[in-house]
């Protein structure tokens, strides 16, 4: 009897606190402007989500009276049942006017979200739905040019290499991780036969992709084991490609018995920290200032549809407050590399330099960029497959 | 009458072991369990599209845990319900991919959920005829046809499904909007698809409690041997009763990949098979609590989001609220055979 009376009042009170409970989230926002950020990863992956989810804090401090509501994991492997839609629909209960989805893999479902919600802004990172003609009207794109952050990566890398061996620990496969892949590749290549003077066929450049953008069990390859596969089978350098920091945990754990191995993390600015010694560098995202600027433009009543791929500011790439990538020199990177490394991104801001100068072919033989042809945006953005010279599947 | 009161003490004794556990827990981390119970709530009944929301789980949810009654009914534990889930999902995705720019797509849907029906019964169907022929016990004949049911779609969306062009576990091409579950304007779940959830649940009722094929599932579930006897043949009961089961389950893979996620991945189950097991043991093996409970936990599952947005807590809460649950009800239960025994 005592259970029962017991029960009774716990869901008496329950009830009546949500009863109380319904305005309170709902009707205390003093807040301009509420933005919604879908992360697909952990918010401190230490990698790509934790990069958007920095950006997100850097427009609240930027622009007072704004508010984030982020929900992270979003990929149904983490929340069965999940889908994008659904998840944007929570997001615009609770006021947000502008929607951002940070992966690739939210393509359709933000597609389809932006349809149901014309009110509202959407913006799909990484996406060209802008560029092929999908997007609704309220559907924006934003992209980091993280093509010369791979370069300076890949730069790195192949100034270290001992014996010409750079690996990349690479996601899902689609244009993106093809260019950003090529990119780690011709500046890889670069360090080693221009300014290194060793010839080209001593150098091998291995891609292996582990099915998307972070390990899930049972679903794609385990990073850790292609990390450590890559490391027994010759190669020194690993440059990650995906959302979390395997590569450099591996290294770390190889370093210790007694290897001379590194990695470069990639996405986030504080990826080298949790393992300095093995870390060359890291190539970063810096969303903050886009997202501020997008952000007072739904304010404002300024937002124009755009498709956005957002380059380094070549004065200060490291600029907070301006650059929209940037390159942290990691402890493990020799002194003699800093000086080469910093050359190399003057001439590659000053245009002096420009990786995408043909001739370069594509992986089956076939011309990518003619001899002396500078490839187009459009041409780097599409890359049909990885370049002759680099190992790996291109699709 | 009698029944009935039983029934309400046996639930209000499993909430009352079940609600101070979890609060207890909420607890031990810091966190209001008063607010937390609060988002749950409001983020399951707080409006109709989070309502519609929760009916989009409870569908696929009371789908497979009609199955199951079927298969527990004869007395086996059809654990395969998993991988027959995945398998439907299977079947009707590969027919919509054939019916891309068909004439008739409404035709096509409805060819593809019998695809999908049709593939989770041959699934189950494989894991009864390895019990009777090969003397594999069910539970663990289900659980490697799951694994295998797996590596299956694994391998479809990595290999000869994939996206042009693209390598990614993400899924497979989206189908075109003609080849979606049909819906009505403005609503977030589909009138057609809660229609047949709900006639499942009919037929169900009448098939198990009120045709012949029902009573002498029954009779078949609790003495083999015994009907023997009476000339029926216990092994046709128990492969009809699973592949029922298993075109059930299939149903419900279907209904996720033309409904919900409109392509299939990798996680199209969303778990609902195992998520099954634990309403119909929760439920007892009894029909009627099975759509009550399926909503419970649906919007267990719907709510928890709320929790990671508003309070910062991991929204697997839901799950061990849900587990929770059917602990004590095991317990409830079991206590309840125990003092039946002591009396008789």
């Amino acid at each position: 009897m005592r259970f029962r009376v017991r029960a009774f009042l716990g869901w008496a009170t329950l009830a009546a606190i949500c009863l109380l409970n319904v305005p309170a989230v709902f009707g205390s926002d003093k807040a301009e402007l509420t933005f919604g950020m879908l992360l697909v990863g952990p918010y401190n992956d230490h990698g790509w989500s934790q990069a958007h989810y920095e950006g997100g804090r850097y427009v609240e401090a930027k622009l007072p009276g704004s508010k984030m509501i982020y929900i992270d994991k979003v990929n149904p492997a983490d929340r069965p049942g999940l889908t994008i839609p659904a998840v944007v629909d929570e997001l615009v209960d609770k006021g947000a006017q502008l929607i951002i989805g940070n992966s690739d893999d939210m393509k359709d479902g933000m597609r389809e979200a932006a349809s149901q919600h014309p009110e509202i802004h959407f913006l799909h990172i990484s996406g060209d739905d802008v560029l092929t003609g999908n997007a609704p009207p309220n559907l924006s794109n934003l992209m980091g040019r993280m093509e010369y952050g791979k370069m300076i990566a890949g730069f790195a890398a192949g100034l270290t290499t001992k014996d010409g061996r750079v690996a990349y620990l690479g996601p899902l496969i689609n244009e993106e991780t093809r260019r950003l892949a090529a990119s780690a590749y011709l500046g890889a290549r670069h360090a080693w036969t221009v300014v290194r003077g060793m010839p080209a066929e001593t150098f091998k450049f291995r891609v292996s992709w582990i099915g998307f953008w972070f390990n899930i069990p049972g679903v794609t390859a385990d990073p850790s084991q292609v990390a450590r596969n890559f490391f027994d089978t010759g190669y020194d350098v690993i440059l990650s490609g995906i959302d979390t920091n395997e590569a450099l945990i591996v290294a770390n754990q190889q370093r210790k018995e007694g290897k001379a191995v590194y990695a470069l993390p990639y996405d986030f600015i504080g990826s080298c920290n949790s393992a300095p010694e093995a870390c060359l560098g890291v190539p970063y995202y810096n969303w903050g200032p886009d997202y501020t600027r997008i952000a007072k433009s739904v304010i404002n009543g300024s937002w124009n549809q755009a498709w956005t791929w957002s380059g380094p500011n070549w004065e200060a790439i490291n600029d907070a407050d301006s650059s929209a990538i940037g390159f942290i020199i990691g402890d493990a990177l020799s002194q003699a590399n800093r000086e080469q490394l910093k050359a190399f991104i003057a001439d590659l801001g000053s245009g002096k330099l420009n990786l995408f100068t043909g001739p370069l072919s594509y992986q089956d033989g076939s011309d990518y960029l003619k001899a002396g042809e500078i490839a187009t945006d459009r041409q780097v953005w599409y890359l049909k497959q990885l370049l002759q010279g680099m190992e790996g599947a291109s699709k | 009458m009698q029944n009935l009161k039983q029934h309400l003490i046996d639930t209000l004794l499993i909430l009352a072991i079940a609600g101070p556990f979890t609060s207890l827990l909420l607890a031990l981390v810091g966190a209001s369990p008063a607010d937390a119970f609060g988002h749950l709530f409001s983020g399951s009944f707080g409006s109709w599209s989070k309502f519609s929301r929760v009916l989009n789980v409870w569908i696929p949810l009371t789908l497979c845990s009609l199955g199951l009654l079927y298969a527990f009914r004869s007395g086996l534990w059809n654990i395969g319900v998993e991988g027959q889930l995945v398998l439907g999902a299977v079947g009707t995705a590969g027919v919509l991919r054939l019916g891309v720019d068909a004439a008739s797509p409404l035709l096509v849907l409805m060819l593809a959920l019998l695809a999908g029906a049709l593939l989770g019964s041959l699934w189950a169907l494989l894991a009864g005829w390895l019990k009777i022929k090969g003397g594999v016990h069910e539970i663990f004949a289900g659980l490697g046809l799951n694994f295998v049911a797996m590596g299956i779609i694994l391998w479809l969306i990595f290999g000869p499904w994939k996206r042009p062009g693209i390598a990614s576990m993400s899924g497979t091409e989206p189908f075109p909007r003609e080849l979606w579950f049909p819906m009505l304007e403005g609503w977030r779940v589909s009138p057609f698809a809660l229609a047949l959830a709900l006639a499942a649940i009919v037929i169900t009722a009448w098939v198990l409690n009120h045709s012949r094929f029902g009573l002498n599932l029954k009779a078949v579930g609790h003495n083999p041997r015994a009907v023997l006897l009476y000339g029926l043949s216990p092994q046709t009961y128990l492969l009809t009763a699973i592949i029922i089961s298993g075109a059930l389950a299939g149903l419900a893979g279907g209904v996720q990949v033309s409904a919900i996620y409109h392509r299939l991945i990798p996680a199209i189950s969303s778990g609902y098979g195992y998520l099954s097991l634990l309403v119909v043991m929760l439920a007892n093996f009894r029909l009627l609590p099975i759509p009550l409970i399926a909503l419970f936990f649906a919007a267990l599952n719907v709510g928890s989001i709320q929790l990671p947005m508003m309070m910062q807590l991991d929204s697997s809460l839901a799950g061990v609220i849900q587990g929770a649950c059917v602990l004590s009800a095991l317990l409830v239960f079991g206590l309840r055979r125990l003092k039946k025994g002591a009396d008789g």
